[in-house]
């Protein structure tokens, strides 16, 4: 006797509904979480992606404590000061982990086979959290905080960008830092592996004598997984 | 009086001005000059050392 | 495929994988990178903790280096000191930087007006109170015609410029500016200065109490977290370029690599400082804006890379993927699938 209930019919011009076939059809379950990867995913570089997306969640829980108490908390108890540590040193494996994925994902030219958007939206998420360091880096309220700012005011009101967004304002940077960037870093990063599970890890390029399997096709998308042992 | 804060709890203290290494005309701080030659050396690491499961590999999935 | 599409491809026969897959738990992988970073992250924070340096107050600036100090509000007086001249967005004293017919700094106008004169220097000492002689010299000061104003602000600011220049140049300065060390005040020998040196002894008491760094950020409204007025003024003396150029923060020096202390900086930004240290940028008074715009060109490539041919093709031509796919390559290809 089947358990799983009857679905009842989408209505006809339902958003939810098409919301929903969309995704499904974009990223069915098995191929959103797949219990199994390609034979070739056997490097240890593969797993600097995944490293990146660890050094994030450290940064956002630490920050997510320096932010509970406040911006002023860490420099004058031990607690505080050893919360931002762990904060700064997650950002510098943040950077090394991207930058080691970044050349990783280079030298096998991870864009082949319609995955150009995978490296688009890496390489944007690289480049959004530059300020993101920045705006963090003018917020702390110590010695670095004001010669950074004195410093980088000068670079962004050469190109315009002082006028709306002012490296000096504490107040204006801290909510950036807190809030707007680490949103955008989180959505490009969400974007960018919801891309790779949907075209999968790119195949490594065909040897000239060996052919890879199967005739070459624009979208690149693969099958989901078989022969996976679960 | 000392312009830097105490800091509580490190093991080594690394609140002085930096070593810098000058080479032509670049010039870099000790520390960034490590970071960088770890980003090279986990690199060529991560490339050459072997990952496990190859048996799992060789075997598995069908 | 169309023939744009197959140029901006390139030479790309990758396909479908159609080969065997083997076991990959990647939640686990998640969760065992997560425990790894944070224990790592933890053991480089108790190893080395991070850096604080206590941040330069005026009050401080004004103590330890109070002709520098003098000299800087003379310059925010009359109008000759970086901020006055700066431009947009502070003030339309300059056009700011331009490259070739592109003048963005000025083309997004004045969103945070400053009035070196009146917010750094005459509104302050307004405040202070039970000082006839400063009150009567701000008067004095306030209704004289503009040119006079700029004679007696120029009359002052000679001498201690000489004096700065002497300092730099490691000569010895003239007696014209002196300090003195039982009072701390500082004396300049300049006829046909007007009100003025009353205003910058005035100033120069208002600061060492701290005055100044209050009266600075809370001009506006009693909350504030704007520190652009007390960063600007502090930018335009010499104290925060002393403690920088200590820590090796200064342009020439890399500095924007670099963290206070012996800490790694910021080694992400390793180009963008780069091009200062080259002409032309070096020597350009529109260094930011020419550097700004090379890397905007730069970032804009990075992302496209997939798109340029030459950059795309070197990973073929470079056959690092063979160390990485090697196991895959000597077991013939891919394998079959089940």
């Amino acid at each position: 006797m089947s358990t799983t209930p009857t679905p009842t019919p989408t209505p006809h011009g339902s958003w939810t509904g098409r919301v929903r076939e969309a995704a499904v059809s974009a990223l069915p379950p098995e191929k959103l979480l797949p219990d199994g990867q390609p034979t070739y995913v056997a490097s240890w570089i593969y797993v600097f992606g995944v490293a990146s997306i660890a050094s994030l969640v450290v940064i956002i829980a630490s920050g997510s404590i320096l932010s509970l108490k406040g911006p002023a908390w860490w420099h004058y108890t031990g607690v505080g000061q050893f919360f931002n540590s762990v904060h700064l040193w997650a950002v510098e494996l943040f950077f090394f982990a991207m930058v080691v994925h970044l050349w990783g994902k280079y030298w096998m030219a991870a864009w082949r086979g319609g995955r150009t958007r995978v490296w688009v939206t890496g390489a944007i998420t690289f480049l959004v959290a530059v300020p993101t360091a920045l705006t963090g880096y003018v917020s702390q309220q110590n010695f670095d905080a004001q010669w950074i700012a004195t410093q980088a005011k000068d670079g962004l009101n050469s190109v315009g960008v002082g006028a709306f967004f002012n490296v000096t304002n504490f107040g204006q940077m801290y909510s950036y830092h807190v809030l707007l960037l680490p949103l955008a870093v989180v959505g490009l990063v969400t974007a960018h592996v919801l891309l790779v599970r949907r075209h999968g890890v790119v195949p490594p390029f065909a040897l000239e004598s060996r052919p890879t399997g199967g005739p070459p096709e624009p979208a690149g998308e693969q099958p989901p997984p078989v022969g996976a042992v679960s | 009086m000392s312009p830097t804060t105490t800091v509580i709890g490190a093991v080594f203290n690394l609140n002085h001005p930096a070593h810098v290494v000058h080479w032509h005309f670049f010039q870099m701080s000790v520390s960034n000059v490590v970071v960088i030659g770890l980003m090279f050396l986990v690199f060529a690491l991560a490339i050459a050392l072997p990952f496990p499961g190859a048996t799992r590999r060789r075997g598995g999935g069908s | 495929m169309s023939r744009l599409s197959q140029a901006l491809r390139g030479r790309d026969d990758t396909g479908p994988w159609t080969g065997a897959y083997a076991p990959y738990d990647l939640i686990k992988e998640l969760c065992i990178a997560v425990g790894v970073i944070a224990l790592l992250a933890v053991l480089l924070a108790v190893l080395f903790s991070s850096p604080d340096d206590k941040p330069s107050t005026i009050a401080q600036w004004s103590r330890q280096m109070p002709i520098n100090f003098v000299t800087a509000a003379a310059k925010e007086l009359d109008g000759t000191s970086p901020t006055a001249e700066y431009g947009p967005p502070y003030n339309h004293n300059g056009e700011g930087q331009h490259a070739a017919f592109l003048y963005p700094q000025k083309w997004l106008g004045v969103s945070h007006p400053i009035n070196t004169a009146n917010d750094f220097v005459i509104d302050p000492l307004q405040t202070v109170p039970n000082d006839p002689a400063l009150q009567s010299a701000i008067a004095q000061y306030q209704a004289a015609p503009e040119k006079t104003q700029k004679a007696w602000g120029e009359a002052y600011a000679k001498p201690l410029e000489e004096y700065e220049t002497a300092l730099e140049e490691k000569k010895t300065p003239t007696n014209a500016v002196a300090l003195s060390s039982t009072t701390g005040s500082v004396s300049v020998q300049a006829s046909g200065a007007g009100p003025v040196p009353t205003l910058m002894g005035g100033l120069l008491s208002l600061a060492k109490s701290g005055g100044l760094d209050g009266s600075l950020l809370t001009s506006k409204q009693f909350f504030q977290t704007d520190y652009t007025k007390p960063l600007l003024f502090m930018s335009d003396g010499g104290l925060l370029a002393e403690r920088a150029e200590g820590q090796h923060l200064l342009g020439e020096q890399w500095g924007m690599m670099n963290e206070t202390g012996s800490y790694p900086g910021q080694v992400w930004l390793w180009l963008y400082t780069l091009w200062y240290q080259v002409e032309p940028f070096k020597s350009s008074e529109n260094a930011d804006i020419l550097v700004m715009l090379v890397m905007g060109a730069l970032s804009l490539a990075f992302i496209c890379v997939p798109l340029i041919p030459g950059v795309r093709d070197l990973p073929r031509l470079i056959p690092i993927h063979r160390l990485i796919w090697r196991e895959h390559y000597r077991a013939g290809g891919p394998p079959p699938a089940a």
